[in-house]
């Protein structure tokens, strides 16, 4: 039997990081049963916060990077643990100190991010592409809002309509609003889950940089991740805008008379609550009640809702690698809709849009369910 | 006379000497106005400690004293008593905080030293404006009231009660018993509750010294320890109390049924009803919210049946007022409503139940005759006992409800004995087991079979994923020990509730004068060594409204406080506070202003001898808190021990750098 002694180093390491409140953990188990990668396979979160508290913890362990940041175990650790910031810091170890390999696929799409400013590596200059047939003009300081589509619609071409589609629910409204183009870069969320501090704190500065420059001071995001830097992560960097989802920013539009969804769309309709709207920053009626309002449409709950909803897969660099066949939350969570007779899969963020419609097609179900954004839903409508 | 003070700095071990530099301060305090001696010493509050200040005393002549060290909370009647014993009067010393107030809060040596200083320097400015004050006595009244009849109001009213002294037990219900009536056995001895707690209630019940009022809530407190004035709601039974036999007839007759309340909900009661067979006393009350009568003015079926005509439907609410010496609090818990843990599935799933339905349905006396059944009359198979649910859990409560693995483990046993073939499985965190017998409970269930799973239950679900799954809850949670998930289908799920603050506690603890932790439980004077007093004198705490606990330790604490009460009413008299407010009669105008502010009602303003009016202050009522002096308009009042020079000698003293 060997000795063991706490391997202080490693435990040191990972506090520098923030990784420090694996010390709260009472070693309950709830984070492993909530998780949802033991809905398909094993990945014992309790276990890896006990390794990190010892010292023990392998960062060679490829397990190290499933962990989608979802928050479904933070928000019921009875200890009220910050469980993903242990996973933030063990990955930070690993980026910043070279402790370990980061996976190839994730390596690239940072190194894409680092040079062209999104996770695609495509060239910047194209990055307002997807409204060039909309005449959608250029924020200057004096529009009212900026709208901040995410790097994924700017480029995925399979996702683009999303963006379209708000930008012309806009028009319709009236707003006075721009976009920035190619003065902006990836919002950085995800690269700094995925332990790449300095790469996210320089993206934080080029953007409150190019915010301030131009003015900016209200904000309209597609992307709940987006959402999440802008709101809790860029005031700590000195960026302080006001932001706002498409979900709430339609809702008001709706409430203030501004668009009217008049269209009947006579089908059945699940939300899928995103785990950055809706567990992270608590929006979950806004969505609801946008669907709501379209004639005809029947919305019915997923049996994972609210709180509970979850995770497409995602998040926290997820997107970006590939995930095994049997193991995509996205198979499950589309499965639960067809299971439900559901014809529509409402989602309201890119990551979200991106998971599932690569789940219908290699499900092959394109056919008996689509995928769309409330905002294309929204747009059809009026 | 010339003031000579004596100053005296205790180390406290190390709590104050590793923070603030002591010797500095003898020092500094050597060379200011009117200190004839300055000291440091370890620990002043020992009895060597205590004789150097009495013998400074004696010898130098000293007429003040200061004495910097903890909190006065902590020795003040410490010192004020040394001081006496020395031949001082006890108000003629002052204490500067400067371990809870500097070296525990503080970590520059520099910076404390400083502060601890400025502390001194204004505990040594006020004394000099300080006066001998004479305390007053007044006498106690020999009564106790006791609040809630669970087993903590049951236990302290005999105490008092077979000492041949009058108590006054008040009770919401309309029997005592509280929720110790509702267990099945009790562990880890298995004793059945009701039979070792029926007794009592007999007791109690039939006490020449207990004067027992069910259904009846206090209203209102005034007054102070040894002279409380209470006020007591008496609600109308429409029975009347005098004339009833118990003979139940009217409860056979009573055609409206409700949910019975004790037995959580599982069973029903008529609309006149006493909570259960035994109940103490046995006279039946008409719930007004339920029956015909009062809700339509037809049916009066009770009134019909009962030959003696006990019925009344025109009783009225009676207000009762007594007098009384101590108050002991034995209000009771609430249990955690678990539907708000919505993955537990409470509410939701008929075979999710709490711990206390399933007491009920395992009692002889509950409604399935102590059969353990499924909502669709089935016998279980397989029952999962969840723990900590609403326990240890920050989303809800954070203490550790501390009953809940032992009732856990009974329930265990309690399957076992019905349904020998049946699989019982814990799923706990830890398994607490601290009392007398209780880790061998533990062991014994061990042997019973009982599988134990370690791991924190994160859901139950109905939806299956095989065919040995189907029709069954399946509870999932991580086996820590094994460190894999597991998906356990069983019939029955009985959730380990929390035990959680009175819904009405923060208006109970306005109406008592007491305070409360952030947990909702009300706050002792010192958690470790006066766990049954509360900061208001004369009101005591004991068994789960102070903090959950188990039978014996509310018994314990029970048994403590009325001692504690006891001990009032055997000495027979209490002193009063001698920090109360004066009037300077010159000055006042006779306004009125201050017998309008006065929550105690201690000051009267009235014509002596046919001249001005002015206000007088009656000195056993005065709690010294200051509110007349400060409002005064002709600066009239002031507070004996607070006076203007006194607090502004201090304040200024403290600003001084």
């Amino acid at each position: 039997m060997a000795a063991l002694t706490p391997f202080k180093d490693a435990i040191d390491v990972v506090v520098d990081a923030g990784g420090d409140p694996f010390k709260l953990c009472y070693q309950c188990g709830l984070c492993s049963g909530t998780c949802p990668w033991n809905l398909v396979r094993s990945f014992m979160v309790r276990r890896m916060i006990h390794q990190t508290r010892l010292g023990l913890i392998d960062f060679e362990d490829e397990d190290l990077w499933l962990c989608v940041t979802c928050g479904a175990c933070v928000k019921r650790c009875p200890r009220g643990v910050e469980i993903i910031d242990i996973m933030r810091a063990l990955r930070r170890s690993i980026v910043g100190l070279g402790m370990a390999k980061v996976p190839d696929p994730l390596r690239i799409t940072v190194k894409n991010i680092s040079g062209t400013g999104n996770p695609l590596g495509e060239a910047p200059e194209k990055r307002a592409d997807w409204a060039k047939s909309l005449d959608v003009k250029t924020f200057t300081g004096n529009n009212d809002l900026l709208y901040f589509s995410c790097c994924v619609p700017c480029y995925d071409a399979n996702i683009r309509g999303l963006a379209q589609a708000t930008v012309g629910i806009l028009k319709k409204a009236g707003v006075d609003f721009g976009i920035l183009g190619v003065k902006e870069s990836c919002c950085g969320e995800a690269v700094r889950k995925a332990g790449n501090e300095g790469l996210f704190q320089s993206l934080a500065e080029r953007n409150i940089a190019a915010f301030r420059e131009n003015g900016v001071k209200n904000i309209l995001v597609s992307s709940p991740h987006c959402y999440h830097s802008f709101k809790n992560e860029y005031p700590g960097f000195g960026g302080n805008f006001n932001v706002v989802h498409t979900t709430q920013y339609l809702a008001k539009l709706i409430d203030e008379g501004k668009i009217k969804p008049a269209k009947e769309f006579k089908k059945k309709v699940a939300y899928h609550d995103p785990c950055y709207l809706g567990r992270h920053n608590g929006i979950y009626e806004e969505p609801r009640k946008v669907l709501a309002s379209i004639p005809g449409l029947e919305l019915v709950e997923l049996p994972d809702h609210h709180e509970d909803s979850i995770c497409c897969g995602g998040g926290s660099g997820r997107l970006w690698m590939e995930t095994k066949k049997g193991e995509r939350f996205a198979d499950l969570r589309l499965e639960q809709a067809l299971d439900l007779g559901v014809e529509v899969l409402a989602v309201a963020c890119p990551y979200c849009c991106t998971m599932f419609k690569d789940s219908a097609a290699s499900m092959n179900k394109t056919d008996v369910i689509e995928i769309k954004d409330i905002s294309e839903l929204i747009q059809q409508a009026i | 006379m010339e003031i000579k003070t004596g100053v005296y700095i205790c180390h406290c071990g190390i709590n104050i000497a590793n923070t603030v530099d002591v010797e500095h301060l003898v020092e500094a305090a050597k060379g200011w106005d009117t200190v004839a001696v300055a000291r440091e010493y370890k620990f002043l509050c020992s009895d060597p400690g205590q004789e150097i200040i009495k013998k400074d005393i004696k010898e130098l002549g000293l007429n003040r004293v200061v004495v910097a060290s903890c909190s006065p909370r902590m020795h003040e009647r410490t010192f004020r008593n040394a001081c006496q014993q020395a031949g001082l009067n006890p108000y003629l010393f002052e204490m500067a905080n400067i371990r809870e107030h500097c070296s525990w809060v503080h970590s520059d040596k520099e910076l404390a030293t400083k502060k601890a200083e400025a502390l001194l320097r204004a505990a040594v400015r006020r004394v000099f404006y300080h006066e001998p004050l004479e305390t007053k006595e007044s006498p106690v009244s020999p009564n106790t009231l006791i609040v809630g009849g669970g087993i903590a109001g049951i236990q302290a009213a005999l105490e008092i009660a077979d000492s041949e002294h009058k108590v006054y037990l008040v009770e919401r219900d309309p029997s005592i018993g509280g929720h110790m009536t509702q267990l099945d056995k009790t562990f880890p001895t298995l004793d059945c509750s009701q039979c070792i707690l029926t007794p009592k209630m007999a007791l109690v019940g039939s006490h020449p010294y207990i004067e027992l009022m069910t259904y009846s809530e206090v209203e209102e407190v005034s007054g102070f320890v040894g002279s409380f004035k209470v006020k007591i709601r008496k609600k109308a039974r429409y029975v009347d109390e005098d004339k009833c036999t118990g003979c139940g007839l009217c409860q056979e007759k009573c055609p409206w049924k409700v949910d019975s309340e004790y037995n959580a909900g599982l069973g029903k009661r008529k609309a006149i009803y006493t909570p259960f067979p035994q109940a103490v006393p046995n006279i039946p009350v008409i719930d007004k919210e339920h029956c015909a009568y009062f809700l339509k003015g037809t049916c009066r079926a009770c009134e019909k049946f009962c030959d003696i005509k006990a019925i009344n439907f025109e009783q009225v609410d009676q207000i009762v007022e007594v007098g009384v010496g101590s108050i002991i609090l034995t209000t009771g818990y609430d249990v955690f409503n678990p539907s708000a843990i919505a993955q537990y599935g409470y509410g939701k799933y008929d075979n999710v139940i709490t711990g206390l339905e399933f007491e009920r349905m395992s009692s002889a006396t509950g409604p399935t005759g102590g059969e353990i059944r499924l909502k669709d009359g089935r016998q279980p198979k397989s029952v999962a006992i969840i723990h900590c649910v609403g326990s240890r859990d920050k989303n809800y409560h954070e203490y550790c409800s501390r009953v809940c693995c032992m009732y856990g483990l009974k329930f265990s046993h309690l399957i076992k004995e019905k349904i020998p073939d049946a699989d019982v499985y814990q799923m706990y965190i830890d398994m607490r087991c601290f009392g007398e017998g209780y880790e061998e409970f533990y062991k014994r269930l061990c042997e019973e079979g009982v599988n134990f799973i370690r791991g924190k239950v994160a859901r139950v679900t109905d939806r299956a994923i095989s065919d040995e799954e189907k029709g069954k809850l399946i509870v999932q949670c991580e086996d820590t020990l094994l460190a894999s998930l597991m998906r356990v289908p069983v019939d029955m799920v009985i959730l380990c509730v929390a035990l959680e603050a009175r819904a009405d506690a923060e208006r109970v603890a306005r109406m008592f004068n007491i305070s409360r932790r952030a947990d909702g439980f009300f706050l002792e004077r010192h958690v470790k060594l006066d766990p049954v007093a509360t900061p208001t004198d004369g009101v005591f705490i004991a068994g789960c409204c102070q903090a959950p606990k188990d039978i014996p330790d509310t018994v314990a604490q029970a048994s403590a406080a009325a001692a504690r009460a006891l001990a009032v009413i055997s000495k027979g008299k209490v002193i009063l506070e001698a920090s109360v407010a004066t009037v300077n009669e010159a000055l006042c105008q006779g306004c009125g202003r201050c017998e309008e502010l006065c929550e105690f009602h201690a000051p009267k303003v009235s014509r002596k001898n046919g001249q001005l009016p002015v206000s007088t202050i009656n000195e056993a009522l005065c709690k010294g808190c200051g509110a007349c002096a400060v409002f005064c308009p002709t600066g009239a009042i002031s507070v004996k021990h607070f006076t203007r020079d006194q607090i502004l000698a201090e304040v200024e003293a403290l600003i001084e750098v």
